[in-house]
């Protein structure tokens, strides 16, 4: 390996990686538009963005998964087209998914091995080539071990493993502490040296700018589909990067004076989802929100946020415990009376959960009210007032579509949030459940659905809000509840509470908190 | 492209997906019929024929049972559910009214209509053992209506002897026969004596009516396409998946059940061992032909009773075997579903571009106008 390291002569040699002026575009999007990105050998090089900023249609066309419209790509000081991943392997470049391809039933080394049984064989040679690849790279795989055996972490070194038996000098790492707890980040990032120093190229795309700072060599900021900035780690802070990712002065949620009032809209008590290996993925949940008042729940993801948000919209069958909306006990009734006893939900995947992609707006629009005026009369769909009514949400809620009949697919992200946010607002609503309301949303929406929910929050409505974005959750929330394994552990007063305290309890006491940039 | 009107364009596409369809389903029989050394031209030409009189009343006639079994089969895919199964629903279904009707427990026209609502009731139970088995044990109703055809067969024959009469000095068994007075008289068509269109074409013509209304009018049209569209998205929404899979089936199933009722009234008057079968799975391909639209699916049904009944007299007048049109059916449903797919990427494309482009140009008026006001 160390043979084919480097030539220490001039920069452009250097470089593992050249990107110029790459642009994609899909109808109606521009993904991206003229990238321009160097990644040196033996270096760290993170991508950092938003959700939709263009990262991940940047590393497919690196990884030959769709070609660019425009602009080339040098690999090793040699321009290359790539048509597909086995053209990116040829030319040594290897991608590591979020979401890991290997099959459970199957040794680590038939794992590694499937697909690639012209390099070495499937035999002795293979095995020897694995343990000395895990050796070199200190990932500690044994090619003997089953993968259904094996732990997140170790699943990810078998799938950098599989890359690098495939002859990678470049390695894609699409946001891979997303699966993983502290204590395998930091082994990750330690392998992750391990390669650098071994003269390999890494490029790591993340959206944990803490992370970034503290790994990365190099970060380049991808913003609406072009690269803004490369910069230092060494002179950046958090913040700047996330200005930098933003595009201007990030909008903070300013806080307003306190609404909240004594009459309780919603109660909840002893909310509890059992499963049947053991821990509940909810346990004895007891809150209250107020009229008035916004109530955060703050949680690494995966404790219990998804869960808490279903079982009070009644989507969870088995859920136990009582939950109480503007008096009506909701216990034991279906999801339809429950949006019908006044609750709106913004859900956290929209595509998934909250909008037929396919169907017009106006039949979006009808979506979860199809019980109710103006959308159906009599049990008939009432197109026209439905259409009217849709009309009303683009307007006041700024969504920018040509008209209520195109399909909610044709509409970016942003748009169509706000859409969902103006029709659960619609029908009087007494408590609100917004998930992630502004997830993957561009920087003008975001600012629109927080006033939305300051709005409703002026408006007498009890507001359930969950985020992964603590600033998002003190600017908003009169209240903020720490969720984590299912449980309630913590209350803090927003005006007082620092992020560093929120985080800490989401990880548990005890525990470090979220690890310090260097 | 842009220019014109988006309602024109989803129309002029709506049509460009099944021309297309059937311009390669004829293109690729053509092939064969060129490997296997027979006449392409007089083969097209005997097909393509204009019929006569005689032939339409058939082709009426067979399009008015394709045309409910394409219904049957459409209900369920607008909920994304595949009823494999209305071929043994049918035939349940046509055994139990004629075994009902054949007893006349009723007079005149009311037995009639009691033949029918047990039609739609056996059908409606066939089917919804399928439906139940998906909404409480995860079935795949694709398997457990493929299973319910064989049981369906085993079924009727086992029960057709326990009730069947056998006429004198011939081998075929059938249930009694519907009195005269239950029949469901023909529309006469044409000068010619004997030709009648079925009677129940009228209600065939109102199942698609029906059917319309059902689905694009009322809220259960609109829970039902909406849980056929995201089935997350509907139960997030308050739709119960569960309830609306077991109404799904029992409603195409029911529908199902009219499919031997034309011939069971207006032919056959009896379920007998040489009741038609094999009209489920034809309605499979005409749904898909039909886009599961009703007029679509009416106009797919009168396309393949009329390639059924236009290949009659190829083996006389060309020696081709009229099996080459069942190439041709064949064929329509995979490219159907080939040329729809590809028809709805284009549309939706240029739906995004239409989007994009209206948004741009609002965005540079009103810079524009920003302009204006500032100069």
């Amino acid at each position: 390996m160390s043979e084919k390291a480097m030539k220490p002569d001039e920069q452009s040699h250097d470089l593992a990686v050249r990107l110029r002026g790459i642009g994609k575009r899909f109808p109606g999007v521009i993904a991206n538009d003229d990238i321009n990105i160097d990644v040196r050998r033996g270096t760290i090089h993170a991508i950092v963005g938003e959700n939709g900023a263009g990262k991940s249609t940047l590393m497919k066309i690196l990884y030959g998964v769709q070609p660019p419209d425009s602009g080339t790509i040098e690999i090793g000081g040699k321009q290359v087209t790539l048509s597909s991943p086995a053209e990116a392997i040829a030319n040594g470049v290897g991608m590591v998914f979020q979401h890991f391809m290997l099959a459970d039933n199957l040794t680590v080394a038939e794992n590694v091995v499937l697909g690639a049984e012209r390099l070495h064989g499937i035999g002795a040679g293979a095995r020897a080539e694995i343990t000395r690849i895990s050796d070199a790279y200190g990932l500690g795989v044994d090619p003997d071990a089953l993968v259904e055996d094996l732990g997140v972490g170790a699943r990810q070194r078998v799938e950098i493993l599989k890359v690098l038996y495939r002859g990678a000098r470049v390695i894609i790492l699409d946001e891979p502490t997303a699966v993983l707890v502290p204590q395998e980040v930091d082994e990750l990032f330690g392998n992750l040296r391990e390669l650098k120093a071994e003269g390999l190229a890494v490029l790591f795309i993340s959206h944990k700018l803490d992370e970034v700072l503290s790994v990365a060599d190099d970060i380049t900021v991808v913003r609406r589909g072009t690269t803004v900035a490369t910069v230092d780690p060494a002179g950046t802070t958090a913040r700047q990067l996330a200005e930098l990712m933003v595009g201007s002065e990030l909008p903070q949620p300013t806080r307003e004076a306190s609404t909240v009032t004594d009459e309780v809209l919603l109660d909840v008590r002893g909310l509890t989802l059992p499963t049947p290996e053991g821990r509940p993925l909810l346990d004895d949940v007891t809150f209250r929100i107020h009229r008035g008042e916004v109530l955060g729940i703050a949680g690494v993801e995966g404790n219990g946020q998804a869960e808490l948000v279903e079982a009070i919209m009644g989507m969870r069958p088995g859920a136990t415990g009582s939950v109480t909306v503007g008096g009506r006990d909701l216990s034991g009734t279906s999801t339809r009376e429950r949006r019908e006893s006044g609750i709106g939900y913004i859900p956290e995947d929209r595509h998934r959960h909250g909008l037929l992609l396919d169907a017009p707006l106006w039949e979006n629009r009808v979506l979860g009210h199809q019980t109710r005026r103006p959308s159906v009369r009599r049990g008939l769909v009432d197109r026209r007032a439905a259409t009217a009514d849709t009309q009303r949400i683009i307007e006041t809620y700024d969504v920018r579509t040509p008209g209520p009949n195109v399909p909610a697919r044709a509409l970016s992200g942003g748009n169509q949030q706000k859409l969902i946010v103006g029709r659960e607002m619609s029908g009087e609503p007494t408590l609100l459940i917004a998930a992630h309301p502004t997830r993957g949303v561009d920087v003008g929406a975001q600012a629109a659905i927080w006033d939305q929910i300051r709005i409703a929050r002026r408006e007498g409505l009890a507001v359930l809000l969950i985020s992964a974005d603590l600033d998002e959750l003190i600017g908003l929330s009169d209240r903020i509840e720490v969720v984590l394994r299912g449980r309630l552990v913590g209350e803090f007063d927003p005006t007082t509470v620092t992020p560093t305290q929120l985080g800490s309890a989401m990880t548990g006491a005890g525990d470090e908190p979220a690890q310090e940039s260097a | 492209m842009t220019s014109l009107d988006p309602r024109l364009v989803r129309l002029l596409l709506g049509i460009a997906a099944p021309v297309l369809a059937l311009g390669a389903a004829f293109a690729i029989t053509s092939l064969v019929l060129v490997v296997a050394g027979d006449p392409v031209g007089e083969v097209w030409s005997t097909i393509l024929s204009p019929p006569e009189t005689r032939n339409v009343v058939n082709i009426v006639n067979a399009a008015t049972v394709l045309y409910l079994s394409g219904v049957a089969v459409a209900i369920g895919f607008r909920m994304n559910l595949f009823n494999i199964g209305v071929d043994g629903q049918y035939r349940v279904a046509a055994f139990a009214a004629a075994a009902v009707a054949g007893e006349a427990w009723l007079p005149g026209v009311l037995n009639m209509v009691l033949a029918v609502l047990v039609a739609m009731l056996a059908g409606a139970i066939w089917a919804g053992i399928a439906g139940l088995l998906r909404a409480t044990r995860g079935v795949s109703e694709v398997i457990s209506t493929i299973m319910l055809n064989f049981i369906a067969t085993s079924v009727v024959a086992f029960l057709l002897r326990q009730v069947a009469v056998r006429e004198e000095g011939s081998n075929i068994v059938s249930t009694r026969p519907i009195p005269e007075g239950s029949r469901l008289p023909g529309i006469p068509f044409g000068d010619l004596p004997n030709l009648e269109i079925y009677g129940f074409v009228v209600v065939a013509a109102l199942v698609g009516l029906g059917y319309w209304f059902v689905l694009n009018k009322t809220r259960f049209g609109f829970d039902l396409r909406a849980t056929g569209r995201s089935a997350p998205a509907a139960t997030a929404s308050g739709i119960s998946v569960k309830r609306m899979t077991v109404a799904t089936m029992l409603l195409s199933g029911a529908i199902a059940g009219l499919v031997g009722m034309p011939l069971l009234l207006g032919s056959s008057y009896a379920y007998g061992s040489t009741f038609q079968s094999g009209l489920g799975f034809a309605g499979i391909a005409i749904a898909l032909l039909g886009r599961n639209h009703p007029v679509g699916i009416a106009l797919g049904a009168l396309l393949f009773a009329f390639l059924d009944e236009q290949s009659n007299p190829l083996q006389i007048l060309v020696g081709v075997s009229p099996d080459i049109v069942a190439i041709t059916q064949g064929v329509v449903v995979l490219t159907v579903v080939i040329s729809y797919e590809v028809v709805r990427r284009f549309g939706s494309r240029l739906e995004q571009r239409r989007v994009a482009a209206a948004l741009e140009s609002e965005r540079s008026a009103k810079a524009d106008a920003k302009q204006e006001a500032s100069a």
